[in-house]
């Protein structure tokens, strides 16, 4: 009997490796797969069948003896790929998840895989840069900012050593999509980078990896050397982070890099231009360097057909925190928050009614049920000052207190500001005394007050995102829960 | 702090292992953060000794090797005398409850296993989630996260 279970670490972090070996034990053949992303069925456990493979789940250790026998009816889910939580995604970046090997070349290349490099090799940097200007992509970490201009600003500038950096510090709460995207697929972001390389002129790359991932790690540094052939000249490196939330902060991350203090660069100069160890250098997340080979395979015009307003594409958004059905959702930008929210997540885990959600990792907004007619698009959570980030949400049921997840705000500001700028350093520190005053009772008009004018200094006059965006969850959640304030 | 002075052999042996180290990494761009790394991984923390050793190989000031080890959360300047869990804490896991399961475990521990905060292992779909090492584990409950510090400990 053949069996296909995930290793990816949300899997195993709920036992899918104790499932296997169980499985194993009873003489199964055990295949590890990456995860399809339906988080709340792992360990998801698939037999293959004469009708394609069956999926089960939540399958523990110990439900394994009378999964084998037949007898585990009750987790039957049917076949994933035809699941509805499947059916209803537009999988482009995570086409691969729940189906291949993570670290095999072959089914990599049975699946499309180097199809992108091999198209980028014949039409040449101006065109790759050309079909990446096409699709409309942005950068998928957090600024959104256009890809293809990034590249053609590194393109353009001189020098003979440039660098493609890709920036894999995922530190939001809430977010895990690089992480399932560096473990579950790890040559498809090579394969970006490897045409990023050649787009801008660039032979060497590095993947900057939190300290926190280590099976990323690990997938990663095997995977660069499984097919370090397939994309010389070009050259990666994988280098671990040291536990710096600040350092996804791409300015930072390349003084890590450099083996300095994470602390944030003044901008400009912008890294397209002067950036690691002073060279031209493309910092791009992981998800739109993995957006890429499907884009030089496709067609730039076919990526850019998907999406809302001038938001193209799609986006791997992760449904986290209180969510019945959490994990990896796959969209065409332009559902609405409440689509992701009830229909698809399915509402609280908790069974208790939705009562906040964070989009965007602890720098993004708390949307309360009412404005969950927001579009998932970058403009249309601006215009609510929001952001949609790294499109992690995070769903809080209503026993949460928001005047307390404002001061945790200020707290994680101020365990992971770098002390460069004083309105992130200081800024952070203070607000989170103010706000305890407010929890304490303490004439909370006037603190409130005080709060707000001390995020106006945040806003305008941090260096970078971690003090200028830190305003975002603590005047969202004062205005739209403003009774929760009242103590 | 953390340091190998006392034996002469056993400083001869750290050196050695120390200058192992420096070596291995040297000619790479940016040797700093792997050297810091694989010298924990070595002494369990980052000696003084060890910061003037490198700051000498590097070509860097002893302040600015010293500004880097005090800048990273993950790097430690004395040994944890304890087996650590860190127990995440950011949004999505205080979602599921994370912030009365820290309280729990400090109970547990009693001082026997070292409860450290982390922000987000990237588990955020099936917190509360915590590291023992680089073992990952999600889906807390007080009883799972008993059974961590019991093994912990």
């Amino acid at each position: 009997m053949r069996l296909f279970v995930s290793d990816d670490a949300a899997a195993v972090a709920c036992g899918a490796d104790a499932v296997a070996a169980r499985a194993d034990a009873l003489g199964a053949e055990v295949v590890r797969t990456s995860s399809w992303g339906l988080h709340w069925l792992e360990p998801l456990v698939e037999i293959e069948t004469d009708d394609g493979r069956i999926g089960y789940g939540p399958v523990a250790a110990a439900d394994v003896d009378a999964l084998l026998a037949g007898e585990l009816e009750q987790r039957r889910i049917g076949d994933i790929a035809s699941h509805p939580f499947i059916r209803r995604q537009t999988r482009l970046t995570f086409a691969r998840a729940g189906r291949t090997r993570p670290l095999s070349l072959d089914d990599y290349a049975a699946t499309g895989g180097w199809a992108g490099l091999e198209q980028a090799r014949a039409i040449g940097p101006e065109a790759i840069v050309q079909q990446v200007t096409t699709s409309g992509l942005r950068g998928r970490g957090g600024a959104g900012f256009p890809a293809g201009i990034k590249w053609e600003t590194a393109r353009r500038a001189a020098g003979p050593r440039k660098y493609i950096v890709c920036n894999a510090d995922e530190g939001d709460s809430g977010t895990f999509a690089d992480r399932m995207l560096m473990e579950g697929d790890p040559f498809c972001l090579i394969e970006g980078m490897a045409i990023a390389g050649l787009a801008v002129g660039a032979d060497k790359g590095f993947v900057y990896i939190r300290s926190e991932y280590p099976h990323a790690i690990a997938k990663m540094e095997a995977a660069v050397r499984l097919c370090a052939h397939l994309v010389a000249p070009f050259e990666i490196e994988v280098r671990v982070g040291a536990g710096a939330y600040v350092c996804g902060e791409e300015t930072s991350l390349l003084n890590s890099l450099e083996g300095k203090r994470g602390e944030v660069r003044v901008k400009p100069p912008l890294p397209a231009i002067e950036g690691l160890f002073g060279r031209p250098t493309v910092v791009n997340n992981v998800l739109t360097l993995a957006a890429v080979p499907w884009i030089l395979a496709n067609g730039g015009p076919a990526y850019a057909d998907f999406g809302s307003g001038r938001s193209r594409g799609t986006m791997p958004v992760q449904l986290a925190g209180n969510i019945r059905h959490a994990g990896l959702f796959e969209t065409a930008f332009g559902l609405t928050l409440g689509e992701l929210v009830h229909d698809i997540g399915g509402g609280t885990a908790s069974g208790r009614p939705v009562k906040a959600v964070q989009v965007g990792g602890p720098l993004g907004a708390y949307f309360p049920p009412s404005l969950f007619d927001t579009v998932l698009d970058y403009e249309a959570f601006a215009a609510r000052d929001g952001l949609v980030g790294h499109a992690g949400i995070v769903v809080f049921d209503d026993t949460v207190d928001m005047a307390r997840q404002a001061r945790f705000a200020f707290e994680f500001c101020a365990a992971e500001s770098c002390g460069k700028c004083t309105p992130c350093r200081l800024g952070s520190v203070r607000g989170y005394e103010t706000m305890a005053r407010v929890l304490a009772g303490e004439d909370a008009a006037a603190n409130l007050a005080l709060i707000e004018e001390l995020c106006e200094t945040m806003t305008f006059g941090s260096l970078c995102a971690l003090g200028g965006l830190t305003p975002y969850p603590v005047l969202s959640a004062i205005r739209h829960f403003p009774e929760d304030f009242a103590r | 702090m953390c340091s190998w002075q006392g034996l002469d052999s056993a400083v001869t042996d750290a050196n050695a292992q120390l200058d192992a180290i420096i070596a291995a990494h040297q000619g790479r761009e940016g040797p700093l953060l792997p050297i810091l790394h694989e010298v924990q991984r070595a002494f369990g923390c980052i000696p003084e000794d060890a910061i003037r050793h490198i700051a000498h190989a590097l070509n860097l000031s002893r302040a600015e090797v010293s500004g880097v080890v005090g800048f990273y959360h993950d790097f430690r300047r004395a040994p944890e005398p304890l087996p650590v869990i860190k127990l995440c804490r950011a949004e999505a896991c205080q979602a599921r409850g994370s912030d009365a399961l820290a309280r729990w475990a400090e109970e547990a521990a009693a001082g026997r296993v070292a409860i450290e905060t982390v922000y987000c292992l990237g588990l955020c779909s099936v917190g509360p989630s915590a590291m023992v090492g680089s073992e990952v584990h999600a889906r807390l409950d007080p009883a799972a996260l008993d059974q961590l510090i019991e093994r912990a400990a």
